[in-house]
């Protein structure tokens, strides 16, 4: 009576999350999305199209940006995963988070966490983007709140500030 | 002893912290004990009888709560202006889409299997799907007439004016439907016990919105019937009305299953299901004098409202009285209609009808300025409203606005003359047209004419045991600022730091009734009452003697602790009051129709392009006047965003309708802007102030949706010398055009090759 998808048995899986070891039992094509929420209680990855188009379940696995919707649980097996929950330290704000508070980077929140890991992508492949390449970058993710230049300020102002380093 | 200024500052937004670390909890974020899902079984044909409802095979229907109008404890309505919209369809369905049964099961991975195995047989009976159909009568599908509303507003002698006018300027424009597409998508949860009542948790702009429906619906008194906001991932009016269709589902079936239910509508479910933007159509036929003034002009506005009435005759009002926009009109008459089809019920989405109607007006500015032989600058500078005259309404402008400086600075910013002329030169031998447009507008903030006096809202602010204040207000925060602004004002008011106020989170157990969230309202309106609530607090301390005339703020704070050590609590309320002088005539739609109007003046730079006959934004000035700007980072913020959404209304958000339904529900072809898609939108604020806004402020929420789409249609046809009067503008649409186009200037350089 399941969706097939889901019918198939459990199985082992172990990963590590925000730097700390889990090992969880899930549906092999379960959504990643679904294991960080649900199993997790990672909260801080959002849904918002369940298709893959607005990023707002962005996190990073082994350093790659993906969109956790459409990823089978089982694919995470032996994979590093930072989530949005991942970036303060002991309380301290990133740096990306503290230039989206600044700068109005955030306005309704659901596509922040999302779109904070994106920048922090960025960031990391690019320390100093232009203009062009955060717009290229932040593109798979969608917010329908800020119009983007905020964002984009956010972004620039962290660069600065040496968020990537 | 006086603190830094706190208004006009750009403070952190209060809840910011929680968003950017990912702890906000938005209603999918909780989870009760026993929790069920809930799903809803929705019509699939526009309008007919049910006549058959099947459980089919293979689904163990006993595992599954369901839920049919049988259950309804109350009257089966979503109350709102009229109760015409059922919670669940009873015998008959109006549109597609609309709900029949509910179910519940503790597995929501099982629930869209079991929606699909329910079928339904239908009668169908014939159904209409725009205004034109709806309009010939020929079917009723509501009321006597298919018509929700109508207003009738005059001023002057319209009828004397033709004959002796030098031009009459006509011509038709139409508007779509326009997705919300916040990107959290609906949700709620509800939980009952026959001792507490009722329990929601919801994305939702308007806590008492839902609990008025609630009550009604489930038949339970006032204080059974509690309703809670989450943290609301985007709204724009998306979330004013819907939820509380969503709150009486999850009800429903709590309420009959005895367990918690959670209902969070997928991205499909909630573009087909959930209401959009009412499609309009304005007709306009202005007088004009040979020297470009207006003298007299007929308007008729209709919207398509969908099946029921919901807010449509609210949305009407406000475009009709925007219908006339920022000019002057000696004689005018606007005849303002909504509609009945089959279509799922439209409502609220930022604007509120302006765009449709300022979108038709500023168009139409264009076409008028070419029959006359000037240009749009001129026609605007002739035509604008000033200080001592009287809008459509009759409402006399007292403030000293002064919009020929400022469509100066817009010029002035986005180097208007200049490009024009350059590209005029440039646009002969190029395959990228280029072309610049201006859009010149007003938006009314707050609810219109008595609105406000028949909402009478009520504030409170209270101090709590640590000797902080608490604002207690029903106006919800989804992105806007609200936290963050209120608290600054209250923090202002009394001298205090930021960090000494906070705000309660809305619920109708906690907060009284500040009114719905909606309208440009929150800032102007509830913050005058937060800050007159707020001084309430220190004449209570200073009457007490724990606080004296003077103070710091931890001499405040420790006055509060007293006080709550002492009494218990501290609480003050304030109620809406209507300032003296302001008249309005709802009979006659004549008076004050808003306390404060902002203004503003956008321009947009276009590029056509010839070969994919797509359209660029390649910069966008967008100033206005709004008051005065009590947080510079969050206004600008608000304008952006709203600028943004108007390039989608104007280029690339289109609903595919087939028979009433949504047949692109999806963010992989339902398009709206990304970060790669826009220009660089430039904001200026002027000041004026406004003596009855907190601080000077008036609304702003609304009005940078109102001047994208005409400024870049305008920009178009200066690129391209055709004239569109219908959004959104598509590719295909400029396509077609210059296939048809008799000019041969704008074919010249068309690669023919192609077509």
């Amino acid at each position: 009576m399941s969706q097939p998808l889901l019918q198939s048995a459990k199985c082992e899986i172990s990963l590590t999350v925000n730097g700390k070891p889990e090992t969880l039992h899930v549906h092999p094509m379960e959504r990643l999305l679904d294991v960080l929420r649900h199993e997790l209680g990672l909260t801080g990855t959002k849904e918002g199209c369940g298709e893959g188009e607005c990023g707002s379940c962005s996190v990073l696995i082994d350093g790659m940006l993906v969109n956790s919707c459409l990823i089978p649980a089982l694919q995470a097996n032996g994979a590093a995963i930072v989530t949005i929950e991942g970036l303060a330290t002991d309380g301290r704000l990133q740096l990306l988070q503290q230039s989206f508070l600044d700068c109005g980077g955030a306005q309704c929140g659901i596509c922040t966490p999302g779109m904070i890991l994106a920048s922090f992508h960025l960031l990391k492949k690019k320390p100093q983007p232009t203009l062009e390449e955060i717009r290229e970058g932040l593109s798979g993710n969608l917010c329908r709140c800020t119009g983007y230049m905020q964002i984009f300020e956010a972004v620039e102002q962290a660069a600065r500030r040496g968020a990537a380093t | 002893m006086k603190t830094a200024p706190i208004v006009g500052t750009s403070v952190p937004r209060m809840e910011g912290r929680a968003k950017v670390t990912g702890e906000a909890r938005y209603v999918d974020d909780m989870v009760l004990p026993d929790m069920l899902h809930g799903a809803t079984v929705r019509s699939r044909i526009p309008r007919g009888k049910i006549k058959q409802i099947t459980f089919g095979p293979g689904i163990d229907w006993n595992e599954f709560v369901i839920v049919t109008p049988a259950d309804i404890p109350g009257k089966n309505c979503i109350a709102l202006i009229e109760d015409d919209q059922p919670c669940l369809a009873d015998g008959i369905v109006n549109h597609p889409e609309e709900p029949i049964l509910l179910l519940a099961h503790p597995d929501r991975h099982l629930l869209p299997k079991a929606v699909e195995a329910i079928s339904i047989k239908y009668e169908p009976l014939p159904a209409i799907f725009n205004m034109e159909e709806s309009e010939t009568l020929q079917q009723i599908v509501w009321g006597t007439d298919n018509t929700f509303k109508t207003y009738l507003i005059e001023k002057g002698e319209v009828d004397a004016v033709w004959q002796k006018a030098d031009h009459i300027v006509e011509a038709e424009y139409t508007t779509g439907a326009q997705e919300q597409l916040y990107i959290e998508n609906n949700g709620m949860i509800a939980a009952f016990n026959p001792q507490q009542g009722l329990t929601v948790w919801g994305s939702l702009q308007c806590p008492y919105y839902i609990h008025k429906a609630l009550m009604k619906l489930c038949n339970l008194p006032a204080d059974h019937v509690r309703v809670v906001q989450m943290e609301t991932g985007g709204a724009f009016g998306g979330k004013e009305e819907y939820p509380s269709m969503i709150a009486a589902h999850a009800a429903l079936l709590a309420m009959k299953s005895g367990k918690p239910v959670k209902i969070i509508y997928d991205r499909m479910e909630d573009m087909a299901a959930t209401t959009k933007r009412h499609p309009s159509r304005t007709r306009h036929r202005t007088a004009v004098s040979k020297d470009g003034r207006i003298l007299a002009g007929e308007i008729d506005f209709t919207i398509d409202g969908g099946a029921y009435k919901t807010l449509s005759p609210v949305v009407l009002s406000r475009g009709a009285i925007h219908a006339g926009g920022a000019y002057f009109w000696p004689s005018i008459r606007i005849r303002a209609k909504a509609v009945a089809t089959n279509m799922p019920p439209h409502g609220a989405f930022r604007g509120f009808g302006a765009p449709q109607s300022l979108f038709a007006l500023e168009r139409h500015m264009d076409r008028i300025a070419q029959v006359v032989g000037l240009s749009p600058v001129e026609i605007r500078r002739r035509n604008f409203l000033k200080p001592g005259q009287t809008t459509t309404t009759g409402q006399t402008v007292k403030e000293e606005i002064d919009l020929g400086k400022l469509l100066d600075r817009a010029l002035e910013f986005s180097d208007y003359q200049a490009k024009k002329e350059r590209f005029a030169q440039d646009n002969q031998q190029s395959a990228h047209k280029k072309g610049m447009g201006i859009a010149a507008f007003l938006h009314g903030a707050g609810f219109t004419g008595s609105g406000e006096r028949f909402l009478g809202s009520v504030v409170g602010v209270e101090a709590i045991a640590d000797g902080s204040l608490r604002i207690l207000v029903s106006s919800t925060e989804f992105g806007q600022g609200t936290n963050t602004v209120l608290c600054q004002i209250v923090a202002e008011a009394l001298g205090l730091r930021y960090e000494d106020v906070t705000i309660a989170q809305p619920d109708t157990h906690e907060v009284p009734n500040s009114g719905p969230t909606v309208a440009s309202r929150t800032v102007m309106v509830v913050g005058k009452l937060v800050q007159s609530a707020a001084v309430g607090i220190r004449k209570t301390l200073i009457a007490s003697g724990m606080l004296s005339d003077s103070y710091t703020p931890e001499e405040f704070r420790a006055a509060c602790r007293a006080y709550v050590a002492k009494h218990g609590k501290i609480r003050s309320l304030a109620q809406y009051e209507q300032p003296e002088g302001i008249f309005w005539d709802d009979e006659k739609y004549r008076g004050e129709a808003y306390a404060a109007f902002a203004w503003a003046v956008y321009i947009a730079e276009v590029t056509a392009d010839l070969t994919t006959y797509s359209v660029t934004v390649d910069d966008f000035v967008a100033l206005q006047e709004i008051g005065r700007v009590l947080h510079p980072v969050l206004a600008k913020g608000q304008i952006i965003g709203g600028v943004a959404q108007g390039i989608g209304f104007a280029l690339y958000e289109k609903v595919i309708w087939e028979n009433g339904r949504m047949q692109n529900g999806q963010i992989t072809n339902y398009i709206m802007p990304t970060s790669a898609d826009l220009p660089p939108i430039r904001v200026y604020f002027e000041e004026l102030g406004n003596v009855h806004g907190a601080y000077g402020a008036k609304g702003i929420g609304e009005l940078p949706m109102d001047g994208p789409a005409p400024a870049i249609i305008n920009a178009i046809e200066d690129a391209l010398q055709i004239s569109f009067r219908s959004i959104p503008l598509l590719p295909e649409d400029i396509f077609v055009a210059l296939s048809e186009s008799a000019t041969p200037e704008a074919l010249a350089s068309t690669p023919r090759g192609r077509e």
